[in-house]
């Protein structure tokens, strides 16, 4: 894992002395909620309904076990008990007191996190793969690349006043686990004749308008990819739509321009900045990447897994990846138990998870975009033991990927955006389909919902997208099929009008009925759906 | 507080800047606004002669003065780069490091607010304009001097 040296922390240091400075200014009347807004938003703090909202960047996903426990000790001693995982790999408290937020960007610094730029129109937290470094499948492992661009990103002087936010995702496996073409920009590396670079993707994203982002160019080396992306950002700083806040991401000046004069530009752009001297040196890039080598793993390991316990096969064989070092085990936690808030998890849960990095996984851990956590780096033998010890927390949910492993939103319980509320319904349509078996039977099945047209929960994205609007006062919910945020990236079509609450969980299990009575041998949901279309599923809801 | 603020030596550009349209079709102006909009690179071939920009911010949230002020600077521009308007202590550090360096704001600042925010970090990730040595030249100096 990366560790910051000193002019690390001492550029995080300064931040929460700077914030303090803001804090201290807003309680004592010196600014006015107006003038001291854009200044909490480029460090995280919303405020919400009830509260503020702190966002805690998790860069790349990537934790230690001391970071974790931290997170859990301040959900304990500065929120009501609890954090919740986004799908930005980001971390929110709901509940923050505003005098508290600078002692809680102190206490984060101790631990080398922060909440910089987790909001406002710059450059927002790098996000990657959450199997990184550990999957057999990737070119090269992204994070150092991740970790290069959050420091490149981070108080950029030129890009802090864009249009809207930006989004960046890196990732360097033919499996898009991050979602990496729904970003401002995505970068995906390859090799070339031997060498690592990036494909680079711009202009994807959800919203109310949204666009899976087209490849710009095929490969630009490690040592330009700074300048690169500099030439990206200037020429959406400069032509990025102003006017109207909804119209503002790349994606509308990609989509508007054309993708081949958007790369154009930013080929003249990039002609123009890779003389500059903009890029690090080699060398930086290999001193992070030191930091991201193999950890010692143990040789000789077992490969046997004792299936006696059915709850725990059941739990292996859902929650379980395959790690790319002979006896180790990639182990996925569930935050979306059937009654729980997804991507909720309390301190104590929090803690439980921390331990178990320092005793079971190297004393690393990643968060997901999914909403969900994992052990990267576990022992085969230690399987049994630590499902044992996630059974009891509450934390060993067999479902990933399954229809209750939902994406959601805080939606209108907590978001002073929101149009409905994304949590009760993620936890009716759990129950509804609760069933073990009948879970297992449907297969893989991304279930989304967002609370409003904003798409934070990545309902474009869902193999099933719920989203809630508002209907003459009154929460309804339409129905989207057929998105997907992985490697076959697509966006969901709407089935039509939309329901209620109770409604749209009925909808549902309609549309799972006629994928189980249509599909062929090996298809998911989302296979059936593009080869069937949505006629059936229309007949089948609106009758 | 302070009304005008310059890190350039000796005294500040006194004329009056013109719109880039009017300056780049008559040619004895040596000063010129630049608003939103407005490319900056139009002022180019017209850099020798210009003694000041101006770049004006209406709304701090707009950013394209920085692209501005940057690309004017990476073209070898020399003169004085101001920037006008809507700006706060808290964006005086960032438009330092892309090459303004004096500052006319609608509201006069805080001339300790600025000290302070000028001097908050102590070190930076980023190679810019006010050639202040990034973290990772610091991190690899025979790199970088050699």
């Amino acid at each position: 894992m990366y560790r910051y040296d000193s002019y690390d922390q001492s550029i995080v240091d300064a931040r929460v002395e700077e914030f303090r400075d803001q804090v201290q200014r807003r309680l004592t009347g010196a600014l006015t909620e107006d003038q001291f807004k854009p200044l909490r938003l480029m460090n995280g703090l919303y405020l919400q309904l009830h509260a503020y909202m702190l966002r805690v960047a998790i860069p790349y996903g990537t934790l230690s076990g001391k970071q974790m426990r931290k997170l859990g000790e301040i959900a304990a001693k500065y929120d009501k008990g609890y954090g919740h995982f986004t799908t930005r790999q980001n971390l929110q408290y709901n509940w923050i007191k505003l005098a508290d937020a600078p002692d809680i960007l102190a206490e984060l610094a101790t631990v080398e996190m922060h909440a910089i730029q987790t909001s406002g129109n710059c450059i927002r937290n790098i996000s990657s793969d959450q199997y990184a470094g550990v999957s057999a499948d990737e070119v090269a492992d992204p994070r150092p690349w991740a970790e290069l661009l959050r420091q490149w990103s981070s108080f950029h002087p030129e890009f802090t006043y864009l249009p809207r936010k930006f989004k960046i995702a890196v990732i360097a496996s033919d499996d898009d686990r991050a979602a990496m073409r729904l970003h401002d920009i995505g970068l995906k590396l390859v090799s070339k004749d031997g060498v690592i670079g990036a494909e680079v993707y711009a202009g994807g994203g959800m919203g109310r308008t949204p666009m899976v982002a087209p490849l710009i160019r095929d490969f630009v080396a490690e040592e330009e990819i700074v300048s690169y992306l500099e030439a990206c950002l200037r020429v959406y700083n400069r032509y990025g739509r102003r006017d109207n806040k909804y119209k503002a991401r790349i994606k509308i000046l990609v989509h508007e321009i054309g993708v081949e004069e958007y790369k154009r530009q930013v080929e003249e752009e990039f002609a123009h900045m890779r003389e500059l001297g903009l890029n690090p040196p080699t060398e930086e890039l290999d001193r992070i990447r030191a930091f991201f080598a193999n950890p010692a793993y143990e040789t000789g390991l077992s490969e046997d897994v004792d299936r006696t316990d059915p709850a725990f096969a059941l739990w292996v064989d859902r929650q379980v990846t395959a790690h790319k070092a002979p006896g180790y085990a990639i182990v996925n936690i569930s935050l979306k138990p059937l009654t729980g808030i997804p991507g909720d998890a309390s301190a104590e849960q929090i803690e439980l998870v921390a331990s178990l990095a320092e005793q079971y996984s190297l004393d690393e851990l990643r968060v997901t975009h999914a909403q969900n956590l994992v052990l990267p780096h576990v022992r085969k033998a230690d399987l049994y033991a630590i499902w044992q010890k996630l059974e009891e927390a509450g934390l060993a949910e067999a479902n990933l990927d399954l229809i209750t492993d939902i994406i959601a939103c805080p939606g209108l319980d907590y978001c002073a955006l929101a149009n409905a509320r994304s949590i009760p319904l993620a936890q009716k349509i759990a129950q509804r389909f609760a069933d073990a078996e009948r879970q297992a039977e449907l297969g893989e099945l991304k279930l989304k919902i967002s609370g409003c047209i904003n798409a934070c929960g990545h309902h474009h994205a869902g193999h099933i997208g719920i989203l809630g609007v508002d209907r003459k006062g009154v929460e309804n919910f339409q129905l989207l099929l057929g998105g997907s945020g992985a490697q076959d990236a697509s966006l969901g079509q709407i089935t039509g009008p939309g329901f209620s609450e109770d409604g749209v969980v009925d909808a549902i299990e309609k549309v799972t009925d006629i994928y189980l009575a249509e599909r062929t041998d090996g298809e998911r949901f989302l296979d059936t759906y593009r080869r069937i279309g949505m006629k059936p599923f229309k007949e089948a809801i609106y009758g | 507080m302070v009304e005008f603020l310059s890190f350039r030596d000796g005294e500040a550009a006194q004329e009056p800047a013109v719109t880039v349209e009017s300056f780049t079709g008559q040619s004895n102006a040596t000063a010129v606004r630049i608003e939103p909009g407005e490319d900056a690179r139009e002022l180019l071939p017209h850099l020798d002669r210009l003694s000041l920009v101006e770049v004006n911010f209406p709304a701090y949230g707009d950013g394209r003065g920085y692209s501005a002020a940057r690309i004017l600077r990476e073209s070898g521009f020399q003169g004085e780069l101001r920037a006008v308007g809507d700006v706060l202590v808290d964006q005086i550090n960032a438009m330092r490091r892309c090459g303004f360096d004096s500052f006319h704001p609608n509201k006069a600042l805080d001339d300790a607010a600025v000290e302070r925010a000028l001097n908050r970090y102590a070190d930076v990730y980023q190679k810019a304009i006010d050639g202040r040595q990034p973290v990772w030249a610091k991190r690899h100096p025979e790199k970088i001097d050699g």
